[in-house]
């Protein structure tokens, strides 16, 4: 590559309008030559600087009781109890994805588990949220399996298991599929490290793989829609190498536990760039660094490549003046480079050198301080009205046969058994996992503690189409209502927001609305957000995906004994529904509509998120008393789909059950079967624990209602619909490897 | 009595088998780096799971080189028990010290799951008192867990009673739909003629608890704590 004159096209070219251009010049008091350009261009990126999110961000609770370290760091930190904590924070990885699935998604989960483990963490699960084009759109075969294979090899081989997720498939992914990638560490919480340079003199260390011209532009790419031309961007996709992540987390962990560094960061996007800067920002202090001394695997690298290149596996940290050689020794013990290429200043300016002359001169804390921010305008699109009115129930016409409708939902994709996918993940490995990939939350034990960590990840797009607001609430309250069915109470959460391009202002509303409705929710539940990613730009040809914004939920049981799964335990347990307030009417953005009467329309059900928190707290409590067999939240598909679930979606074969309609109300048979609705739950309770069960209901103000009993061969709901719970196993288990044309 | 758990560059199923050997079984268990040359004061080994050097190259055609196997061999040579787990079979296949190799699985995609072993014999320091025919439920996961030889060489491990495990039903019957990977006749585990060396790609120290949802591999660590013991360790 070759150095560039600068001009405001060139300026432009990277992504900066007049107006940052200016403001860089201003900041100089020159014009940036070609590097410095570069710097300022990932710097101020929309990926990097939230520039056009921050504003909205800050509506988020981040403070709790229990909150360690919020939004800001690598990733979040949340206090457990007993001297540990856990870490977390989800990603996405979006276009890299699209462009080259395999290494796109693989280099997603590599540059989570960085963040968590720079924290001083010990990764011990990870979860990921897919959502693919229409299973028949001719390029989203090869997006699922390569994507899969890609976070199983990555993740596979690092040795954290993935524990669970959720696959959609929707033709808004169609052009832009989505990536989010979270992981969770465990922490002592005196053991706690952050991305600080401080300290004059000490020394800046380079360690990890070499630097190669891997995800130049990254950043920028990520910021940038799509368009027939994205293909060109491949060599803009990094390449992962697990097996040198391993190392590289054996070494820093190990390095941890000695006190020679005071701080370290992952080179994620925008690589040496926004590491080193970000970590002298925090601590409001300078840098000198000699790019000659950056490990390096190709030749003829100049400055603009080696600081804006996105090569992987690599960290910067901080060491104390004196201890260099601590730390050369853990690297050396594990083959990586460790390389001193700098030195904190106290002068507050970054002086990168190369070949003996000074390439760039930046004052540190304007790049983070002055970078834009932007209130960009929001506004209602034009046709969200009548989106919402779209349709009218009665004039649906009513399925002749209830009981293939209903296994035609439990065998489409969305709803299918994706043991395809999670059978490709290693999820025990580390032997912590408790309750497998397949019900509403994995429960993880901690070991040397009796407690567990309960996790999962949600969002119904479909729901945040048609109403933002109400869709953000309910991302948050159902993945907190999912980690409550395990038994859990649900202690933190982060999110990935992804949506289309923010300078549209029917975008900035979707994303604004959103934002508004997960900090509403957030805040009636008292579950604070303490780290995440927004990812904008998620176009192509102009067109925007559904707005995403994905939420998972982390979850603590002080006894991990008392955990729940979703699915029935024995034959005679009494089925009870709990929280059903609303009786069979809310079809707006439901599967049944979409999937049978092929419709996205109306508004998604109402939330009432009092009674979501006091649901909370009653399976909670009934959980701890050993009052419950099972537990499972009513999501899409409504009733009939959760029961079924309960049924057929357990490791040991199908069981049946027998229950009256619990909304013979309902205009209906197909709406009391298929509506959704929030706030509801399907409990199986033990014989002898009935009466408990209902006082606990009783004192937690939840309506409850019993329904029938677990056992037989089939799934019966009396009077309505009437399956042999084998068959609906059958086609569940089957559907996902038949829609996708892939091998079962 | 003291195990050994080896660590090599990329190994991470090794807190998991020192995890089932000191607070599960309660024997007293140590991690050995690949670059030692000495396993002196250990009783027994295990080579644990994992990706060592990221299987760039065939699996384990890189831990083979490493010190530590000339201290195995050695060890092995010397009648001492030694089990290799998924990568550890992997890597004791490719030294030699077991016959045969693996290939990437029949499916050519990664699988985790549960399957059930049919065990073949007692004859192993890790499957002494497990009566043959016994059924035992095990996880695998594994990329390359696809185990082949020639025709000569499976006959003669069933001929001198060298296969330990078969991947079956959960009746017991060994079938082809019950096998995971594609294995020759479904084998899951193999051990050497002297029997002291056993290797196999399910894991057992991921099913040493019930909470877990299978106690069954804690049995092999069992017998090997109790094969010990009658040695006098």
């Amino acid at each position: 590559m070759k150095e560039k004159p600068v001009t405001l096209e060139l300026a432009k070219e990277h992504g900066l309008t007049a107006e940052e251009f200016d403001r860089v010049r201003a900041i100089l008091g020159r014009d940036p030559n070609f590097t410095e350009l570069g710097i300022f261009s990932v710097m101020w990126s929309e990926h990097c600087s939230y520039k056009s999110s921050r504003i909205h961000l800050k509506k988020f609770p981040t403070r709790g009781p229990r909150v360690l370290q919020g939004p800001g760091e690598n990733a979040g930190v949340v206090d457990i109890g007993d001297g540990l904590a856990v870490s977390f924070k989800m990603e996405s990885h979006n276009h890299p994805s699209f462009i080259e699935p395999y290494q796109g998604a693989a280099t997603g989960v590599g540059g989570i588990l960085r963040d968590v483990f720079t924290m001083g963490a010990r990764p011990i699960a990870s979860l990921d949220s897919l959502r693919f084009g229409r299973p028949d759109h001719p390029r989203t075969r090869y997006l699922v399996t390569g994507v899969v294979a890609g976070i199983a090899g990555y993740g596979n081989c690092i040795g954290v298991p993935t524990v669970g997720g959720e696959v959609y498939f929707d033709e808004c992914y169609d052009g832009n599929i989505l990536v989010n990638a979270f992981t969770l560490g465990v922490v002592k919480t005196e053991a706690i490290w952050r991305g600080y340079a401080s300290g004059v003199g000490n020394p800046v260390i380079y360690v990890g793989s070499k630097t190669g011209r891997d995800g130049i532009h990254g950043a920028t790419m990520a910021s940038g829609e799509f368009d027939e031309k994205s293909e060109e961007k491949r060599p803009t996709v990094q390449v992962g190498d697990p097996f040198t992540e391993k190392l590289l987390l054996e070494a820093c962990l190990e390095l941890m536990r000695t006190d020679a560094i005071v701080g370290i960061q992952d080179m994620g996007a925008a690589g040496l760039t926004s590491s080193s800067f970000e970590m002298a920002s925090r601590a409001g202090t300078g840098f000198t660094m000699d790019l000659d001394l950056v490990p390096q695997r190709e030749e003829g690298m100049i400055p603009y490549e080696l600081m804006l290149s996105e090569s992987q596996e690599r960290m910067l940290l901080v060491a104390k003046r004196g201890r260099e050689d601590e730390v050369r020794a853990i690297f050396e013990k594990w083959d990586l480079d460790a390389s001193v290429i700098g030195e904190v200043t106290g002068d507050g300016v970054a002086r990168i050198r190369w070949r003996g002359k000074t390439v760039a001169e930046i004052p540190v804390a304007p790049v983070t301080d002055q970078a834009p921010v932007y209130d960009r305008p929001a506004a209602r699109p034009e046709g969200q009205d009548a989106l919402q009115q779209g349709f009218d129930p009665a004039s649906l016409p009513a399925p002749s046969d209830l009981a293939d409708t209903w296994l035609r939902l439990m065998s489409c994709p969305e709803m299918a058994d994706k043991k395809w996918v999670f059978r490709q993940y290693d999820h025990m490995i580390r032997t912590n996992t408790l309750v497998l990939p397949g019900s509403d939350a994995a429960v993880l034990r901690v070991k040397g503690t009796r407690k567990g960590i309960a996790l999962s990840v949600d969002c119904n797009s479909r729901y945040c189409f048609l109403d933002p607001y109400v869709g953000g609430m309910i991302a948050v309250i159902e993945s907190a209502r999912n980690v409550a069915c395990s038994g859990a109470e649900p202690i933190g959460l982060t999110d990935c927001l992804n949506f289309g391009n923010p300078e549209k202002p029917e975008i900035m509303w979707q994303f604004r609305s959103a934002i508004e409705g997960m900090a509403k929710a957030c805040e009636a539940i008292g579950v604070p957000v303490v780290s995440g990613n927004v990812s904008f730009y998620n176009e192509t040809m102009g067109k925007g995906i559904h707005p995403t914004p994905t939420v998972a939920m982390v979850g603590l049981l002080e006894d991990a004994g008392t955990r729940l799964v979703q699915w029935f335990g024995a034959p005679g347990d009494a089925v009870f529904l709990a929280g059903a307030d609303r009786l069979g009417i809310d079809l707006g953005g439901s599967l049944y509509l979409k999937e049978i009467h092929g419709k996205v329309a109306g508004t998604p059900p109402p939330v009432d998120l009092a009674h979501e928190k006091r649901l909370q707290g009653f399976l909670g409590a009934a959980a701890a008393e050993g009052a419950l067999s099972s537990a499972h939240d009513l999501a899409e598909g409504g009733f009939a789909c959760a029961l079924a679930e309960c049924c057929i979606t357990g490791p040991e074969g199908p069981i049946g059950a027998k229950v009256v309609n619990p909304f013979p109300d309902a205009v209906r048979p197909d709406f009391a079967m298929f509506s959704e609705s929030q706030g509801a739950v399907l409990l199986s309770c033990p014989p002898g624990k009935r009466g408990a069960l209902l006082d606990l209901a009783g004192r937690f103000r939840i309506t409850i209602k019993e329904l029938g009993k677990v056992g037989g061969e089939h799934i019966d709901i009396e009077g309505v619909a009437t399956v042999r719970a084998a068959d609906l196993q059958k086609g569940w288990r089957e559907g996902f490897a038949k829609a996708l044309g892939l091998e079962g | 009595m003291k195990t050994a758990v080896l660590v090599f560059p990329g190994s991470n199923c090794d807190h998991d088998a020192y995890h089932a050997l000191k607070h599960v079984i309660g024997v007293d268990a140590g991690f050995v780096w690949h670059k030692q040359s000495s396993l002196e004061g250990f009783d027994a080994v295990v080579i644990p799971g994992g990706f060592t050097y990221g299987d760039y190259l065939r699996t384990g055609a890189m831990a083979k080189l490493s010190p530590v196997m000339a201290a195995v061999r050695r060890f092995a040579e010397g009648g001492g028990p030694v089990i290799g787990i998924c990568n550890g079979f992997q890597i004791l296949l490719e030294s030699g010290l077991l016959p045969g190799a693996m290939i990437v699985n029949e499916s050519l995609r990664f699988v985790c799951d549960y399957v059930h072993l049919k065990a073949e014999t007692g004859r192993t320091p890790f499957t002494a008192g497990i009566a043959p025919g016994t059924i035992l439920k095990i996880p695998v996961a594994h990329y390359q867990g696809n185990y082949y030889a020639d025709d000569g060489t499976l006959d003669a491990l069933e001929k001198k009673g060298q296969v330990v495990f078969r991947y079956c039903a959960p009746s017991g019957n060994v079938t082809p739909e019950a096998n995971p990977n594609g294995s020759a006749r479904n084998i899951a585990g193999i051990c050497n003629e002297e029997g002291n060396v056993l290797g196999m790609m399910p894991h057992p120290e991921r099913c040493a608890e019930a909470q877990l949802g299978s106690a069954d591999g804690r049995r092999l660590f069992d017998a090997m704590v109790a094969w010990l013991k009658e040695k006098g360790k």
